[in-house]
């Protein structure tokens, strides 16, 4: 039983670095429809950033934290201009091929001798490991650290998006573009930020990411970011509490997989939930199956 | 007749190509390295045409493609490897064999998933993709010559360019007599419109079940193809980001376009290591630039560089008299 709840709190530490990163995918489709294939991307330069801040300029671990979410809104805007906006009206795929190229350019970009390197960099975050037992459940501090920085972006994202003006735009933007556009409401301005604040989280998760498993490599956004995505789809994608739903089931049932049936299978027992979710609810958990207007 | 030259003077381009490029291997202006990655364009040019009858006809999004060739790797392999015959024939019988296997699972995961539509169904296929490679990288514990994640080795290969690029001219002329047939019609008709098309008789569910069984046949065979070409089979090969790249030279070849797709399927095959050439010294830099001119080319032409282009002589000729006869009734 000890050992179960303690497989329940390393699941929410996963999930909850899912659900910040699985934020953005979902804000980016609800107002676009489009999958960000680079956020898995802005995730893993969010990482690098943080490692960065709080290695080598010293900064304290949450100034480094701003900093890496500045850096991922200003990478994540940077991207929606360049390879986003030319395409916003044309076919769907089209943007999405040029979201794939977005992706391969961070990584491969990343990648070069004198940015981030090719090769796995193994990093010390900046906090002593300090470990609670309580009844028998061991809790670390990187844990309940990563609980309350992602609760509290939590409650900012959620009185951002109901409390103030940007919020209702973005919410007026995912309903209807032209609509919006009639009530006055800058399109281009609200998709812009609406792409800042996502990046922004995956900076955050990519910090957070870098405290739990302090391990980065420039393709780590790929299988992160894809999993995160998942998530977001599970949940019911454009749909944010979903995102945040969706995320927190998949870090329980990829940590369940890996203790109790084969670490080699995560992945597969995740996809293969995913799937049998989509047939039985085809817009995911929270959302609307919308029939077809002819 | 005027569409007959035309056929006649593709059959001789088509034949002087080949013999071009036989001639550039014997004088070894094209050595084995350039030879591999021949054969392997030829490899993605069938995979691809096997996903532009799933996206590019019927609009069903998949983001799996690479999965179903790596079925068709692998049961190819394994035929080849239990039979232990090593000549023509066995390869024939295992091309058929990895187009079968990987068609007959298109059918059994497609009837359930099809049922979703654009990017969920998408999002499926990518889970069933992983699903795959998860299994393959697993396969050695219930077959053990599959030799899962160490990859499998051992598959006797076919290194005559003939077989490759007369394989791709047969797929061609087939997936374009399937496309301009009443089935084909049926397909570019669900991806126009669905309720329209079940409104004038066309089952979505049959002609979608038909498309992706197809499509995974080909890939399938693509797969079998890519197993005699390279010696070493690893689950890696057939993973999501290949899946991504089999996408790629579709969306870029222009969606519905045969000549768009086998044009860009070659010239991917090719451009990673034209950019190792051209950039000498600064080679590291090959995928940035990649990555830059899939950006630059899809906002050029977000419809694909062949988007609305076919060679004409795919195309088949209206049947001009009974088109006036109709009208002078």
């Amino acid at each position: 039983m000890v050992s179960f709840i303690q497989q329940i709190v390393n699941g929410l530490q996963l999930g909850l670095v899912y659900a910040v990163i699985a934020l953005g995918y979902t804000m980016v489709y609800g107002i676009i429809q489009l999958i960000n294939f680079a956020h898995g991307d802005v995730f893993m330069v969010g990482a690098f950033m943080g490692y960065y801040g709080y290695t080598f300029l010293k900064l304290p671990w949450p100034v480094a934290l701003v900093m890496a979410m500045v850096v991922c809104a200003v990478v994540g805007v940077l991207n929606e201009r360049i390879a986003y906006r030319p395409l916003r009206y044309a076919a769907k795929i089209a943007a999405l091929i040029s979201a794939i190229g977005a992706s391969f350019f961070l990584e491969y970009f990343c990648s070069l001798n004198f940015v981030f390197g090719p090769d796995y960099t193994v990093i010390h975050p900046p906090i002593p490991n300090i470990t609670w037992i309580i009844g028998g459940v061991r809790i670390t501090n990187v844990q309940v650290i990563i609980l309350v920085t992602v609760v509290v972006f939590l409650a900012l994202l959620q009185l951002l998006i109901f409390k103030t003006k940007m919020g209702s735009a973005m919410r007026t933007v995912s309903f209807n573009h032209d609509a919006a556009r009639l009530m006055g409401v800058d399109v281009d301005q609200t998709i812009s930020f609406t792409f800042a604040i996502g990046s922004a989280l995956a900076g955050i998760g990519g910090v957070l990411f870098g405290f739990a498993y302090p391990e980065l490599w420039t393709f780590l956004g790929v299988m992160t970011g894809l999993k995160a995505f998942i998530a977001a789809v599970l949940g019911g994608i454009g749909i944010i509490p979903g995102a945040v739903l969706g995320a927190l089931i998949m870090g329980q049932v990829e940590i369940m997989t890996a203790a109790y049936i084969s670490s080699q299978a995560r992945d597969a027992v995740a996809f293969a939930i995913l799937i049998i979710v989509l047939l039985i609810r085809p817009s995911g958990l929270l959302g609307r199956n919308e029939l077809e207007k002819i | 007749m005027d569409k007959n030259k035309q056929i006649i003077l593709a059959l001789v381009s088509v034949l002087v190509l080949y013999a071009v490029l036989e001639a550039l291997m014997m004088i070894g202006i094209l050595g084995p390295y350039w030879q591999e990655i021949m054969r392997y364009a030829m490899v993605v040019a069938i995979g691809a045409l096997g996903l532009s009858i799933i996206y590019g006809f019927t609009g069903q999004f998949s983001l799996g493609h690479a999965a179903f060739v790596g079925i068709g790797a692998y049961a190819a392999g394994l035929f080849n490897l239990t039979f232990r015959h090593y000549g023509i024939p066995a390869f024939l019988g295992s091309l058929v064999v990895g187009a079968v296997v990987a068609g007959l699972v298109g059918y059994l995961i497609g009837v359930p998933i099809l049922r979703l539509k654009s990017d969920y169904l998408g999002i499926a296929t990518l889970g069933f993709g992983f699903i795959v490679t998860n299994g393959l990288q697993n396969a050695d514990k219930l077959i053990p010559a599959l030799g899962g994640a160490r990859g499998m080795t051992g598959i006797p290969q076919v290194q005559s360019f003939g077989w490759y690029y007369a394989l791709v001219l047969i797929v061609v002329i087939l997936v374009r007599n399937f496309v301009f047939s009443t089935h084909g019609r049926a397909c570019t008709a669900i991806r126009e419109n669905e309720t329209a098309a079940n409104v004038v008789g066309v089952s979505p569910a049959r002609t979608k079940i038909m498309a992706f069984t197809m499509g995974c046949a080909l890939a399938g065979l693509g797969g079998a193809l890519y197993a005699h070409n390279i010696p070493f089979l690893h689950p890696d090969s057939f993973n999501f980001l290949e899946s991504i790249n089999y996408l790629i030279v579709v969306v870029l070849g222009g969606l519905g376009s045969l000549t768009g797709t086998v044009i860009t399927a070659v010239g991917w095959a090719f451009i990673m290591e034209v950019l190792r050439m051209v950039l000498g010294p600064l080679y590291d830099f090959r995928g940035v630039i990649y990555a830059i001119i899939l950006v630059v080319v899809i906002i050029v032409r977000p419809q694909g560089v062949f988007g609305g282009i076919e060679a004409s002589f795919l195309v088949p000729q209206i049947k001009r008299r009974k088109a006036h006869a109709a009208a002078g009734d």
